[in-house]
């Protein structure tokens, strides 16, 4: 049997504007998805409330970047809660990167930013998304854009394109709210210089520095680029993630741009994480 | 972004409903019975923080599928949705 | 096997017979739905009782705002496992509602409660009426809001709070019990917090 996945649509929804992505990026990891015991080696602070965990992963065997894990903390009593969180690193054996906003008033993300020390442990599971993913074996041109701390999925595609070598074009256009909201600034100005094929766009919702040239507000039209405008003039496959809002009016406004909803994958973390 | 709708989408679902069918659904096409629209499960509509986690249309919000983990079981009610087309081979 | 994560956890107040078993004390008002949030004009607002004949008798905000409420203090408990103690409505008791209606509630010994947006869930009769169940419009002394049930929710104590449906818009009295949202799924048909009775078969 081999119907394509259009085939089997009935009725287009009406003006819902949601993109569909094309077809599957490749066969995801296969199941079953064990709870594996994760522990802290270290963390540092991204901005004042985002953190950096490293931790160390026995049995864990890479991912996708794209994909995430859930993660499951267990208290004394036996009371437990999950939550998920984006792979921030490239894929490695045995160990991975996240980056954890805290959220106030939440469960799980004051824990892991503010009480997790080295050596404590947490369990997780996955890598879980088959959906939203990017992997080195694809070569058309990577348009990511991203949204507060929907940045973290992305800076793994881009850190997965670095170790992998390959000479994919890659445009990032990263929306914070100020400066001091951004994660891996470090890092994303080195790859900039470093990297001919890496484009980066920093932009501001509510406040930037005083030589920018956009001014700070939401992303409009002429922040993103038509799909003929990168380098090889093939479009892109575009991968956009961030809170709920900020994804929505994103993917609106890359359609109107002229990019065709099946280049177009989202990934919404709603108002908060938790 | 309104403090009333917590939606998130159908990626955290993906670990639940992995401990049911075994694989990852997160690209399984999903059709909605009232509407008609198809999505990636992906992008569809997920309610996770109640007793039971809901999962709704991202064109009309009609509840596509539930799931609640309870004591010795898991609970899954597919109604709402036409079938779910799961890959196994690309 | 669970793994313990060193410092995580709010510690359960030790023996406070106002904590059922399993829960854990919260100051929070935790925000959990089935759905998205409608947002409900009360100018088209209507609540529907129907006898188990089928006879119908609307209520609308006008005429809510007419019947006699009160305030109310009151522990809840999610079936998440937290509770908050202490929290301040005010409504109009159900069993009011129901003398307003004025139906005959001889062959009725269960009730489903229906929401905007599709959410139900079920009743034995007795559980909704004297002082034990309120339509609630008022939370801490403010309009209710709608990520919290507003304007209107129903609000039952002495069950698990999944049964306080929010946005609630309609009373079906019945002869036979018919289980909502959770309850056919897997979540138990009574739900008293005091006998941990979380899902089926507890």
């Amino acid at each position: 049997m081999t119907e394509t996945h259009s085939t089997s649509r009935a009725t287009e929804p009406v003006a819902s504007g949601i993109p569909d992505g094309g077809p599957p990026v490749g066969e995801p990891r296969p199941g079953p998805f064990p709870w594996l015991t994760a522990e802290l080696r270290g963390s540092w602070m991204e901005t004042r409330t985002a953190k950096t965990l490293l931790l160390s992963v026995p049995g864990w065997t890479g991912h996708d970047p794209g994909q995430h894990v859930d993660i499951k903390l267990t208290a004394e009593d036996g009371y437990a809660a999950q939550r998920s969180y984006s792979i921030a690193s490239a894929s490695a054996q045995g160990w991975l990167q996240l980056t954890v906003e805290t959220v106030s008033n939440g469960e799980v993300s004051p824990y892991l930013v503010e009480t997790m020390d080295p050596g404590d442990k947490l369990q997780l599971r996955g890598p879980l998304g088959g959906w939203f993913r990017w992997t080195e074996r694809l070569t058309e041109p990577a348009l990511l854009v991203g949204g507060g701390s929907g940045i973290v999925p992305l800076m793994a595609m881009l850190r997965q394109r670095i170790q992998s070598g390959v000479a994919t074009p890659f445009h990032l256009i990263y929306m914070a709210r100020t400066p001091d909201h951004l994660f891996y600034a470090n890092e994303l100005y080195t790859l900039m210089q470093s990297h001919a094929g890496v484009t980066i766009d920093q932009l501001y919702s509510r406040s930037g520095l005083p030589d920018d040239s956009r001014p700070p507000g939401r992303l409009n039209l002429d922040d993103l680029p038509t799909p003929t405008a990168e380098p090889s003039a093939v479009a892109p496959r575009v991968y956009v993630c961030g809170p709920t809002g900020f994804v929505e009016n994103a993917a609106r406004l890359l359609q109107a741009r002229g990019h065709q909803s099946d280049t177009i994958r989202t990934e919404r973390f709603g108002p908060s994480g938790g | 972004m309104e403090l009333s709708d917590l939606a998130v989408d159908g990626n955290a679902i993906a670990g639940s409903l992995a401990e049911i069918f075994a694989v990852d659904v997160t690209s399984a096409q999903v059709q909605c019975d009232q509407c008609g629209a198809t999505h990636p499960l992906a992008d569809e509509k997920a309610y996770v923080r109640g007793p039971g986690s809901v999962l709704r249309c991202a064109n009309c919000s009609a509840v596509l599928a539930r799931f609640v983990k309870a004591r010795d079981a898991i609970w899954l009610d597919l109604r709402g949705s036409t079938a779910w087309q799961i890959r196994t081979r690309t | 096997m669970s793994v313990i994560s060193r410092g995580f956890g709010s510690k359960r107040a030790a023996a406070d017979p106002r904590i059922p078993p399993g829960q854990y004390r919260t100051e929070d008002f935790p925000v959990l739905s089935a759905g998205p949030t409608p947002h409900l004009d009360t100018a088209v607002w209507a609540l529907d009782i129907t006898a188990v004949d089928g006879t119908r008798h609307t209520l609308s905000w006008q005429q809510l705002m007419e019947l006699p409420d009160e305030e109310l203090t009151v522990d809840i408990h999610c079936v998440t496992k937290w509770s908050k103690l202490g929290t301040h409505w005010r409504g109009v008791p159900v069993t009011a509602l129901l003398d307003a209606a004025q139906f005959d509630t001889q062959d009725t010994h269960y009730a489903l409660v229906h929401s905007y947006g599709g959410y139900s869930t079920n009743f034995p009769l007795e559980d909704l009426l004297d002082d034990k169940a309120w339509v609630v419009f008022e939370y801490d002394g403010k309009p209710l809001a709608p990520h919290h049930g507003g304007p209107a929710r129903l609000l039952v104590p002495h069950l698990y709070l999944w049964k306080s449906a929010k946005w609630i818009n309609g009373i079906e009295l019945r002869p036979d019990d018919r289980l909502g949202f959770w309850e056919s799924l897997g979540y138990h048909a009574y739900g008293d917090p005091w006998q941990e009775q979380r899902y089926v078969g507890d």
